[in-house]
């Protein structure tokens, strides 16, 4: 059984290590990647999931080289973090542009091909911040907490076509987008998580590869937390 | 009526809807006879737009039931 998965943001961190482990299942796996290029059993497909021609593109390319894609992990990401008096406008709308409506782009483009299969598997990755709220991350947030009602509005219309819309919402990540905070912050973080540490980029992708397994048939429209605890009460 | 777009029309349902060509007549009701969901009707549209080379609005679409009036809507624009 080897199906068709594509990754948006799949050149490091949770993206790859999701990459890695479809790949390891015998998937045929499809990276986006805007500016390094991942290296892996994988294809790369250069794309800015800013730029509707490239999710375009990238979808023909894919569905040339690999077949329609079943699995999607819309997983691209920005951040632009900043306290509010400070953030400009353009730093919302490009986290806004980047994080949610790339997920927008994406997800509609797969759903055309998912329809015609009757069947397909779409997770959004969030993040505990999207419901937790981060102090410097308004706009992050706001993208991250969007993609729960945007899933959960798919989930209820794609549902009769055996399409199943969940959310993973991870905690702090051994990621550069976390290692980003800087050293001390992380740590502040990982002492306020109940598991007393962050995770690691595998401990989120084996939730992804969960939930477009066939044990997860009958999971859609839930927001899965892989966050130590952090986020309890959601 | 143009017998040639409304095969298209016919093709595009069989297609789409998963219907006997038999079936798709002009008083023929998408919900009731042809048993298709909000789903497979914007499927429908989009299949006609690709088909037709047309843009058919949301609003347009408004109180279209049978394939009689899908039809003549399509047919307008194809022109």
């Amino acid at each position: 059984m080897s199906r068709v998965v594509l990754i948006t943001g799949g050149s490091r961190g949770i993206g790859l290590a999701t990459a890695q482990r479809f790949a390891a299942l015998g998937d045929k796996v499809a990276v986006t990647y805007n500016t390094s290029v991942p290296t892996g059993d994988f294809l790369a497909v250069q794309c800015d999931v800013t730029k509707q021609e490239d999710v375009d593109r990238t979808f023909a390319e894919v569905e040339e080289k690999l077949g329609p894609v079943e699995i999607l992990v819309s997983n691209a990401g920005i951040t632009r973090d900043g306290l509010l008096l400070r953030m400009k406008e353009q730093d919302f709308a490009e986290v806004l542009d980047a994080n949610l409506t790339g997920a927008f782009r994406v997800s509609k483009r797969a759903t055309q091909t998912m329809l015609r299969a009757r069947k397909g598997r779409i997770i959004l990755v969030s993040s505990v911040v999207g419901l937790l709220g981060q102090a410097g991350q308004a706009n992050y947030a706001a993208s991250k907490a969007g993609l729960v009602g945007f899933a959960r509005s798919l989930a209820r219309e794609l549902g009769s076509r055996s399409i199943t819309v969940n959310v993973v919402a991870p905690g702090p990540v051994d990621t550069d987008m976390t290692r980003a905070l800087g050293e001390e912050k992380l740590q502040a973080f990982a002492a306020l998580v109940p598991l007393g540490r962050i995770a690691t980029t595998d401990e989120v992708a084996g939730v992804i590869t969960f939930l477009a397994s066939s044990d997860a048939a009958y999971i859609t429209g839930a927001v899965i937390p892989v966050d130590g605890g952090l986020g309890m009460g959601h | 009526m143009s017998q040639e777009l409304f095969d298209r029309f016919t093709k595009c349902a069989v297609e789409l809807l998963s219907v006997d060509a038999a079936k798709v007549t002009r008083d023929a009701r998408f919900k009731e006879d042809l048993e298709a969901d909000s789903l497979d009707l914007v499927e429908f549209v989009m299949a006609l737009e690709e088909e037709f080379s047309v843009e058919v609005p949301e609003k347009e679409l408004e109180g279209i039931t049978t394939v009689g009036q899908a039809f003549d809507l399509i047919a307008a624009k194809a022109k």
